[in-house]
């Protein structure tokens, strides 16, 4: 009995077009390739599949010589398969991977009462009741030095300042920074921070402090007043618009040591990208500038609906053509959606979970509990263990078994899954009340997003690959 | 194809790895001084190694131990039972055409 000959069929991956040539994004390995006249013409002639002699037959009509290396290379790629070929999920990371990131809950109270919050908003997770409203300096400490022994092997780990309003409890953000640097130096260590602020409480204190501990700011910010006071108000409901304005300008003018960034939730009725961005980097002066949909449920009042999403996504396009056109000159435009993006793809990340939640990032709540990430602090039903006995593997394991992209069936037939692997945990549980369900609501937008940044980075890596370079060392899970 | 982010050229490096890797198969004596040879080994080939079956004879294994002495000196190296072929001991066997006739010229080395 003789073998059957293999059949050469065409891989997994999304191929498409940019500055006239041809390129494909390889999955689920997250390369990308550009392809030339003879690797094109051998991905036109498997068609439905072809034996090894069919596809010689067939190259050799088109006039490609050395076939037999081209079809080496190619399957040593797997842009061509024979089926025979194992399946390749990422694997699951080793249980003691290492921390990176901690985000600290400094405090869970907050001076603003934004409907959406996804910390008291209507769809919270957090269970505060009973727990201290503030950490204290004990906690702190105790997850600073959680931290450095956790990230054994690492030179450089970061914190991440958050609550609540991070503000509110400013004193203890100034101790935790003496003593994490000290604790890191005497490891020949180093911790760099970074926090999120409505930018109520900024004084010209507070910001000579940040700048001088060059402390990396983000500000919640929904964009010019009209939009802005629609739904980040004080109790009374007054919007924060007037009072913020001034403090951020100053904060722009005088932080001069890192990029100042704003961050806007997109609502119903706040889906004006462009003008929204405009105000922020033009008028107000930011470095950058995100955009994210309100995390909620559906039937939420200020949940955007599929159409809103259109709008939105029309808007990003737009703005990704500017982003486009900078870095064909060698400019940064700001627009932080499509650098993120871009990040990722410089790297070619596969990932086997959608972020860092639980992995190389947690968040510590001001009681101690430890959460998979800032958004399930404070939450029961989430906590991975508490800081004084620390992370709880077998609640860890459940987490992330869950959040696997293996595990997401869904996902398995889509091209955009190296990048999105199923979307925020926290989301998913919102929509579905699952951490590990994907977010199948936004697949359509993600892999449209997905490709306009793939353009955006194969059209630069034909006319301008050095800009793309500046990116490399842009974290890759933000 | 030309690679053109970090994972590509990672793809990229391995490929032109695997064809060094087969370009030093056939030319042994390409590349400077020709080190011992060492196989991979029978377990990769699944033979069964030198045993009795159930009746404590040779005739219900599933490969004699006659062939099985090929089976270590030829293509393997197993320095337990037979003479090492391929570095020390070429000869060996050279007077024994057929394991089953000729096993009696198959004698004893001191290394």
């Amino acid at each position: 009995m003789t073998a059957a000959e293999p059949v050469y069929r065409l891989g997994e991956f999304h191929s498409l077009n940019a500055a006239g040539r041809r390129f494909l994004y390889l999955v689920p390995a997250g390369a990308i390739f550009e392809l030339d006249d003879a690797a094109a013409a051998l991905l036109d002639s498997v068609g439905g599949g072809a034996t090894r002699a069919e596809l010689l037959r067939r190259l050799e009509a088109r006039g490609i010589a050395e076939a037999e290396d081209l079809i080496e290379e190619l399957r040593a790629a797997r842009a061509i398969v024979t089926g025979d070929e194992p399946a390749d999920d990422p694997a699951a990371p080793p249980e003691d991977f290492p921390l990176q990131t901690l985000v600290m809950n400094l405090t869970n109270q907050c001076n603003l009462s934004c409907q959406y919050c996804y910390e008291f908003g209507e769809d919270k997770v957090a269970t505060p009741q009973g727990k201290p409203k503030f950490m204290d300096l004990e906690t702190a400490k105790s997850s600073v030095d959680f931290l450095l022994e956790q990230s054994a092997g690492r030179r450089a780990v970061h914190i991440t300042f958050f609550g609540g309003e991070t503000l509110m409890n400013f004193p203890l953000l100034k101790q935790v920074v003496a003593y994490a640097n000290d604790r890191a130096a005497r490891q020949g260590r180093t911790i760099d921070f970074s926090l999120t602020t409505n930018a109520t409480l900024l004084t010209p204190a507070i910001i000579g402090f940040l700048s001088e501990n060059r402390i990396g700011v983000t500000v919640s910010m929904d964009g010019p007043p009209e939009l802005h006071d629609k739904l980040r108000v004080f109790a009374n409901g007054r919007g924060s618009y007037d009072i913020i304005a001034p403090r951020v300008r100053e904060l722009i003018a005088r932080h001069r040591t890192r990029p100042i960034t704003a961050r806007v939730t997109l609502t119903r009725g706040v889906t004006d990208v462009i003008r929204i961005f405009r105000h922020l980097k033009q008028d107000l002066g930011f470095h950058e500038v995100g955009f994210a949909p309100v995390t909620t449920s559906p039937d939420r009042l200020y949940a955007i609906g599929d159409r809103g999403m259109d709008g939105v996504l029309d808007q990003f396009h737009t703005l990704a053509e500017e982003w486009h056109q900078y870095a064909l000159r060698g400019q940064m435009h700001g627009f932080s959606n499509v650098s993120d993006t871009i990040a990722e793809l410089v790297q070619g990340v596969n990932k086997s979970h959608p972020c860092g939640a639980a992995l190389g990032l947690v968040g510590v709540g001001p009681s101690g509990d430890i959460a998979p990430c800032h958004r399930f602090v404070d939450s029961d039903t989430h906590a991975l263990g508490h800081i004084s006995r620390g992370i709880d593997r077998a609640k860890q394991r459940d987490f992330l078994s869950r959040g696997h992209i293996s595990a997401k069936y869904d996902c398995r037939s889509c091209w955009a899954r190296p990048l999105c692997a199923g979307g925020c945990h926290h989301e998913a549980f919102v929509r579905y009340g699952d951490t590990g369900h994907p977010n199948l609501h936004y697949c359509g937008w993600i892999r449209d997003w997905t490709e306009t940044c793939l353009k955006i980075y194969c059209s630069l890596s034909a006319q301008n690959p050095e800009f793309l370079d500046r990116f490399a060392e842009r974290k890759a899970l933000s | 194809m030309r690679a053109v982010n970090r994972k590509a050229r990672r793809i990229e490096n391995q490929i032109d790895a695997s064809r060094d890797e087969a370009f030093a198969l056939q030319n042994p004596q390409g590349g400077g001084q020709q080190r011992p040879h060492v196989p991979m080994g029978c377990s990769l080939s699944f033979s069964p190694g030198w045993e009795v079956d159930s009746a404590g004879g040779t005739s219900g294994l599933c490969q004699p131990v006659e062939r099985d002495i090929y089976d270590c000196y030829v293509t393997c190296f197993w320095p337990a039972q037979v003479p090492d072929h391929l570095n020390n001991y070429p000869d060996w066997a050279a007077k024994c055409a057929a394991a089953t006739k000729d096993w009696r010229n198959l004698d004893l080395v001191f290394p």
